[in-house]
């Protein structure tokens, strides 16, 4: 059965998800993944939050990651996120200079991310976004979200999206300016606040 | 009160029976877990209780989630995908090839994307430090890999037969050997985490992490198949195992590739 006969297109059926469990830490995590801006750009944004379960308990054993366009609009379509280094097979970290676009940070102890990356451009219809997409150990399938930044209310209200959402829910999405160029947007998985979730058809 | 492998196995058959109810009261078939599988305790507190809000991205051709993050040569080193030469000695247990293609829907292959994976060693420990399980740790093995697919969306890695563990969902509760996988596709709304399996694992049954795929079909392709073409002579045995990226594609973007 895995091995699929692409003659027939009906055999060709998705592979299931299944929890990243609790052990992906010494495996996907890597050091500067969330340092996701150039070096002293002038477009950096600081991103901070914590990731809730339905009993408003931080989540030690969570990873995001994050994927959104440079300022300007356009998508990165350059590699090096997670460099390596052939000598030691180490991690050499992001060159410094280059915008990928893409970071994974996981949560602390406290059950808290960070990340700092360049403010996102306007793309198609939407207001600017980043995409996220959420794991955890005991999350069967990963979960999809948005961080929309406040600020310009005109393209809030105009986006797609949220102009679909209820005002209590609509927020969830939009992460609270918390000091010169640093957001908060924090997630719940469940219950009261729960973060809005997104499914792409 | 304590949680027995008995309970589990009712919660896991009365899943199934609903599941079979619902697809023959015409709904349609699930590919995936729901995220609220209670005989998984972990999920319990960990789900949504609101339905995702659907997003039609033909309606919007610039969705950013239309596009995937970029890896390359940069991002691996030569030996990333042979997790057997990753320290200065030979780790202990059966060597093992296992190879497939990534797909997407459209039985189209996925091209230098990057494929992560990360396993427990022979004895089914994992080399993290919250791991309890008392079984050795093995010097030798840590059990992380990563590599691109080829200019026909294959993968390929060399490493260890993972050893099956003990875990505390419930009382004696034990999980099949299983290779963790980390994919991406040509659009990030094809991302994908899961576990593979090796054929005939007589713990399949018990484990509510394999059954939290509810449909019997769906589950069969989270196993691999051992295909003797890619046992390596005098070295290893050979696992076939194809991955189909679920979630919506730009075509358009994948034209000349």
């Amino acid at each position: 059965m895995t091995k699929i006969d692409t003659s027939r297109p009906e055999t060709v059926l998705p592979t299931p998800s299944h929890t990243v469990g609790p052990f992906y830490g010494y495996a996907l995590p890597f050091p500067g993944g969330g340092d996701i801006a150039p070096v002293g750009h002038p477009d950096t944004i600081t991103l901070q939050g914590r990731v809730y379960d339905g009993e408003g308990v931080p989540l030690p054993d969570a990873f995001l990651e994050l994927w959104g366009p440079a300022p300007d609009g356009t998508v990165p379509t350059t590699d090096g996120s997670l460099r390596r280094d052939p000598a030691t097979g180490g991690y050499l970290g992001r060159n410094g200079v280059e915008f990928t676009g893409w970071g994974r940070v996981q949560t602390d102890a406290g059950g808290h991310w960070y990340a700092r990356t360049l403010r996102p451009g306007a793309r198609g219809n939407s207001a600017p976004y980043l995409s996220v997409c959420v794991f955890a150990r005991g999350l069967l399938v990963h979960l999809f979200t948005r961080i929309y930044l406040p600020g310009d209310d005109a393209a809030l209200a105009a986006d797609p999206l949220l102009a679909r959402l209820d005002a209590g829910r609509r927020d969830t999405l939009i992460a609270r300016a918390d000091g010169a160029g640093t957001y908060r947007f924090d997630i719940r998985l469940q219950g009261e606040g729960e973060t809005v979730f997104l499914e792409f058809q | 009160m304590t949680l027995t492998q008995h309970d589990i196995d009712q919660e896991i058959a009365a899943e199934h029976a609903a599941y079979d109810k619902r697809v023959a009261d015409g709904a349609p078939v699930e590919h995936h877990p729901r995220r609220d599988y209670a005989p998984y305790r972990s999920s319990v507190l960990r789900h949504p209780k609101q339905p995702p809000v659907t997003i039609d991205v033909t309606q919007d051709p610039e969705l950013v989630e239309l596009s995937s993050p970029a890896f390359g040569e940069r991002d691996i080193t030569e030996i990333d995908n042979d997790l057997t030469r990753h320290h200065r000695g030979e780790p202990i247990g059966e060597r093992i090839t296992v190879s497939g293609r990534l797909l997407d829907r459209d039985g189209r292959p996925v091209r230098g994307q990057l494929v992560e994976i990360w396993q427990a060693n022979a004895a089914g420990r994992y080399a993290h430090q919250r791991e309890q399980h008392d079984a050795p740790l093995d010097p030798n093995f840590t059990g992380v890999g990563r590599t691109l697919t080829d200019d026909s969306g294959f993968y390929r890695f060399t490493t260890i037969q993972p050893g099956p563990y003990p875990w505390r969902n419930h009382v004696n509760a034990w999980r099949p050997a299983h290779i963790h996988f980390s994919v991406f596709g040509t659009a990030f709304t094809q991302r994908l985490v899961t576990q593979m399996y090796f054929p005939n694992d007589p713990l399949f049954p018990y484990d509510p992490i394999l059954q939290s795929v509810t449909d019997d079909a769906a589950r069969q392709r989270l196993v691999a198949t051992y295909d003797h073409s890619l046992s390596v002579p005098e070295f290893s045995l050979g696992y076939h195992w194809d991955i189909v990226l679920d979630g919506p594609a730009a075509t358009w973007l994948e034209e000349g590739r």
